[in-house]
């Protein structure tokens, strides 16, 4: 046993990737077990691995921890990426909440026809710049600080950063409006920890393509059509 | 000021319940401030006071917090009930998002439309029966201790409570092959906070009217 995090997902990016960034930005080294069959969660199932048949799971001091928000939430309490105190942590808590559900948008994607894939790019894009972007705006403005949240990196800034990065895919214009935004988006970029997850080899994983649509369906047997919400 | 959290939403359970219960369960009062119709959302929206447009929104130690599971966590780490320490906390954590998933199931089934009831109450009953329910009669059965987590009374506790009647709600004998499960409604039930909250009277929603569906929709649509 190497001590280090072991990640259980599909080689890609779904739930499991914002438990890489956060592990990336805190400085944490992991290792991933890419699920490509069937055979493979049904392993994992049998094995116990699935408290409640889902992954993600992540193999975490001792713990075999499943529900992304529960992961993220436990990585960021334990490397100082949460807040110092209760008032500080309701503040990121709210801007986590935010930028997963922009994020869960996105997250569906890979498995709507086409014609509702443009409609979801739409709302996508139309919640970005006028609910998720604007109320980030607001904080940066009104605190000029470095980070938005009680003036210390925190997950809130990693989650935000890769809420950008995610939309900015999608429609590669779509800061424009946002100025204090592009300029967090710089900084934060430029952190180390999170300059070298942004770089070509990292654990860091592409956009979505049909490969990773069909081992998810394979895997869990998911065949029927996914609506957008 | 009155130094209550002061909750904005529209009378009915939907994604305020929870914390309503969380909230009696640490035996603190609240005030209730319910949006009726689109012009009450809308003034809200206005004044700032909703960080993503969105309800539930709860006015509390001076601040305006929206996203349920913020609020919901911040009530739980200031009135103990999140676990003593950082691994027990990851357990409750987990056992609340799984009951939030299913939370948000058996919430959902009222605004379902007619054509795609039958399938969501199936969904519903196999996931109840199959995914959530035997993993919490496990837990229980495991460590023979009262409360799911740490020995201890804790936000698990409450969700899970919250979630059992209301799976009885949408099927009376759900609860048939979980014995600990019935036993632990039982015991949670008369912890005098809750006891208190299950009382007619309380600030507990009653379920979702499908007749009223229509306006609530109207309200956020």
């Amino acid at each position: 046993m190497t001590g280090k995090p072991k990640l259980y997902y599909f080689n890609g990016r779904g739930k499991m990737e914002s438990v890489c960034w956060l592990l990336a930005a805190a400085g944490v080294e992991f290792e991933e077990e890419f699920l490509e069959t069937r055979e493979q969660y049904e392993k994992l199932l049998q094995g116990g691995f699935l408290m409640f048949q889902q992954v993600p799971v992540v193999e975490i001091d001792g713990m075999k921890m499943v529900q992304t928000r529960a992961i993220l939430s436990y990585i960021a309490a334990k490397y100082n990426l949460c807040g110092k105190d209760l008032k500080v942590r309701a503040l990121v808590d709210m801007y986590i909440g935010g930028t997963d559900d922009l994020m869960g948008l996105i997250l569906l994607f890979p498995f709507l026809s086409a014609e509702d894939k443009e409609k979801q790019l739409a709302v996508t894009v139309q919640k970005a710049t006028s609910r998720y972007f604007p109320a980030y705006k607001k904080v940066l403005k009104d605190h000029g600080q470095n980070f938005p949240v009680g003036n210390n990196f925190s997950w809130a800034d990693v989650h935000l950063l890769e809420a950008i990065l995610m939309v900015e895919e999608k429609k590669s214009d779509v800061l424009s409006g946002f100025p204090q935004s592009q300029a967090f988006k710089t900084r934060i970029s430029s952190i180390p920890t999170i300059k070298k997850f942004l770089e070509p080899g990292s654990q860091r994983k592409c956009v979505p393509d049909d490969k990773y649509m069909e081992t998810v369906r394979r895997v869990l047997h998911m065949y029927h059509n996914v609506k957008a919400n | 000021m009155s130094g209550k959290p002061k909750l904005h939403y529209f009378n009915g359970r939907g994604r305020m319940e929870p914390i309503r219960w969380l909230l009696a369960a640490a035996g603190v009062e609240f005030e209730e401030c319910f949006v009726e119709t689109k012009d009450d959302l809308t003034k809200l929206k206005k004044d700032g006071s909703l960080l993503f447009q969105q309800l539930p929104m709860v006015e509390i130690d001076g601040m305006k917090m929206v996203q349920t599971r913020a609020i919901l966590s911040y009530i739980a780490g200031r009135y103990n009930l999140y676990g003593k320490d950082l691994k027990e906390r990851a357990l409750i954590d987990m056992y609340v998002e799984a009951l939030m998933d299913l939370n948000e199931l058996l919430m959902s089934y009222p605004f379902q439309p007619a054509d795609k009831k039958e399938q969501h109450f199936a969904n519903v009953v196999d996931k109840t029966t199959n995914r959530y329910f035997p993993v919490f009669e496990k837990v229980l059965k495991d460590h023979g201790q009262d409360f799911l987590v740490g020995n201890q009374f804790s936000r698990a506790d409450v969700q899970l409570i919250e979630v059992l009647l209301m799976a009885e709600e949408c099927k009376p004998d759900i609860l048939a092959n979980f014995p600990l499960l019935q036993k632990f409604k039982a015991r949670i039930s008369n912890i005098p906070a809750i006891n208190k909250f299950l009382q007619p009277g309380s600030q507990r929603k009653p379920p979702q009217d499908e007749k009223d569906v229509p306006k609530v929709l109207k309200i956020f649509y």
